[in-house]
């Protein structure tokens, strides 16, 4: 198991503008695939990728955000939101989405991967990450 | 000689707002498109100069708000338009100013 590494991917851009959004949740759907330490980190202008409730049908992409929420199907357990990015804009937990995953060591019992942090916190999972993927 | 400006740029990645509105005159709007919407997102940071606006017209793209989940989370003062309002803006106006 020596060879599990802890990766973090930082998302910090706005969902539809750019396609960096997008193709972060391609790549972290691969790295899960791969049974990996998965972690992801939301700040700055990414928290808008967790602000609840797109509709894109006047827009005329596809809506990706459900596949936020089926991250927890793929093991994803961690998902880091730094609180100064979302108090800048305006926005609370209340505001995101519903992420959650099964605990195997709690009966599988659901639990919620949000985890609202400090910038200070974040800087230190990043230093604690073996690689950092940055979008 | 009234202008229309689009913004499609986040307030809060860069200063391409902040720099539109710095060069607006009265009777002008300022049209919202894409990641501009974010700027009219109430509670923002960015939300404050884009009230503080004075003789301007501001208007934000309907399909940009949807798809980010700003519907009712727009202040109030800006005009909510369509792909069909975003022609008559063009057409209203004399020119028309894409900030990027």
């Amino acid at each position: 198991m020596s060879d599990v590494k802890k990766f973090l991917y930082v998302n910090r851009k706005a969902p539809h503008g750019t396609i960096y959004a997008l193709e972060s949740l391609e790549v972290v759907l691969i790295g899960a695939a791969f049974e990996q330490d998965v972690a992801l980190a939301f700040l700055d202008d990414g928290v808008f990728q967790l602000l609840k409730g797109w509709d894109t049908s006047e827009l005329g992409s596809k809506n990706f955000q459900p596949a936020y929420t089926a991250l927890g199907d793929y093991d994803i357990q961690k998902v880091y939101v730094e609180r100064e990015s979302l108090e800048e804009r305006g926005l609370s937990e209340d505001d995101l989405l519903e992420m959650v995953y099964e605990d195997e060591d709690d009966d599988w019992a659901e639990k919620s991967s949000i985890r609202i942090v400090s910038r200070e916190e974040l800087a230190k999972i990043m230093q604690d990450s073996d690689v950092v993927l940055s979008f | 000689m009234a202008m229309l400006h689009t913004v499609n740029k986040s307030p809060y990645q860069c200063n391409t707002l902040e720099s539109c509105l710095n060069h607006t005159q009265e009777g002008d709007v300022v049209l919202l498109i894409e990641d501009g919407v974010y700027a009219a997102a109430k509670g923002g940071r960015a939300a404050d100069a884009l009230a503080a606006a004075k003789g301007v017209k501001i208007c934000a793209l309907s399909a940009d708000v949807k798809a980010r989940g700003l519907d009712g989370r727009i202040i109030d003062g800006v005009e909510i338009v369509d792909y069909a309002g975003f022609v008559d803006l063009v057409t209203e106006t004399d020119k028309t100013q894409a900030w990027l």
